[in-house]
């Protein structure tokens, strides 16, 4: 994560996936979190990025049609 | 009263052990359908190929090892038989203008809604259906990654041991994955712009 010391903005973008996926060490949680609490237009940006993830669950979810779970149930072995 | 012959105990211990493998795998089925259903192109394949996983899971029930993550291991059975299937190999899309930032998806939306001020309102502009097809269309190493992780909450330990690829391989096909979601959820907004 080099090459962005002059915009950190781009810098915070970079860290938005992996921040959000808690897998930044330490040091870079904190970088990421001090930019977060000075720049309003990053944490629109990350807020909306967990809105999404949150969004897109819900509505792909479908419930497993019941006749799939009578199907899958008559696939048991019978006892011997 | 005579004891049951050593022969008897042993089938009585392993039907039991038997019974509770099925009950416990059928108590996930609506996780691993979950799952299947963006895995899979349609529903139907969803149907056939969880119907498939759970006949294979409950023959070969003797290879799970108790304690282990069952959902773990119908998923990797599940997976495999995808692969079998023979979806079809897709080409990895080239890094696009659109793909090459992550908050693009953001920008396009808050743009075409005249620099709207609630981020949970925003994604409130894209409609299921812009969202699975936009998932449909996300090539099949990157969407297995999101589906399993994002949608059905697996580790990336445990996603790696699914698709049989090293967890760095999981990380970034994430990254790129979720990039390429928004890239096609961005298409959607702008088509409908048009």
């Amino acid at each position: 994560m080099m090459g962005h010391i002059d915009d950190p903005c781009a810098h915070c973008e970079e860290m938005m996936q992996p921040y959000l996926d808690h897998i930044l060490n330490e040091e870079e949680k904190l970088e990421a979190e001090a930019h977060l609490s000075e720049c309003d237009w990053c944490r629109r940006r990350y807020r909306f990025e967990e809105s999404l993830r949150v969004y897109v669950r819900q509505v792909v979810t479908e419930p497993m049609p019941a006749e799939l779970k009578l199907k899958l149930a008559a696939l048991r072995l019978p006892l011997e | 009263m005579a004891e049951a012959p050593p022969d008897a105990a042993r089938l009585a211990s392993d039907a039991r052990d038997r019974v509770h493998f099925e009950e416990e795998a059928l108590g996930l089925s609506d996780q691993v359908y979950r799952v299947a259903r963006h895995l899979a192109g349609s529903r139907e394949e969803a149907d056939d190929l969880v119907q498939e996983t759970y006949a294979r899971a409950f023959r070969s029930w003797r290879s799970y090892q108790p304690g282990t993550n069952l959902r773990a291991w119908l998923l990797r059975i599940l997976t495999n038989l995808n692969i079998d299937r023979g979806r079809k190999a897709q080409r990895t899309p080239p890094m696009q203008g659109l793909e090459a930032n992550d908050y693009f998806l953001y920008d396009r939306l808050s743009e075409s809604d005249g620099g709207i001020s609630d981020e949970d309102r925003v994604v409130e502009r894209l409609s299921q259906d812009d969202i699975v097809s936009a998932l449909s269309s996300v090539p099949h190493d990157f969407r297995d990654v999101i589906v399993l992780v994002d949608i059905g909450d697996f580790s990336y330990q445990d996603a790696a041991q699914i698709l049989d690829i090293p967890i760095g391989t999981v990380m970034s096909r994430l990254h790129r994955g979720r990039r390429i979601l928004k890239r096609e959820l961005a298409e959607s907004v702008l088509e409908e712009g048009e």
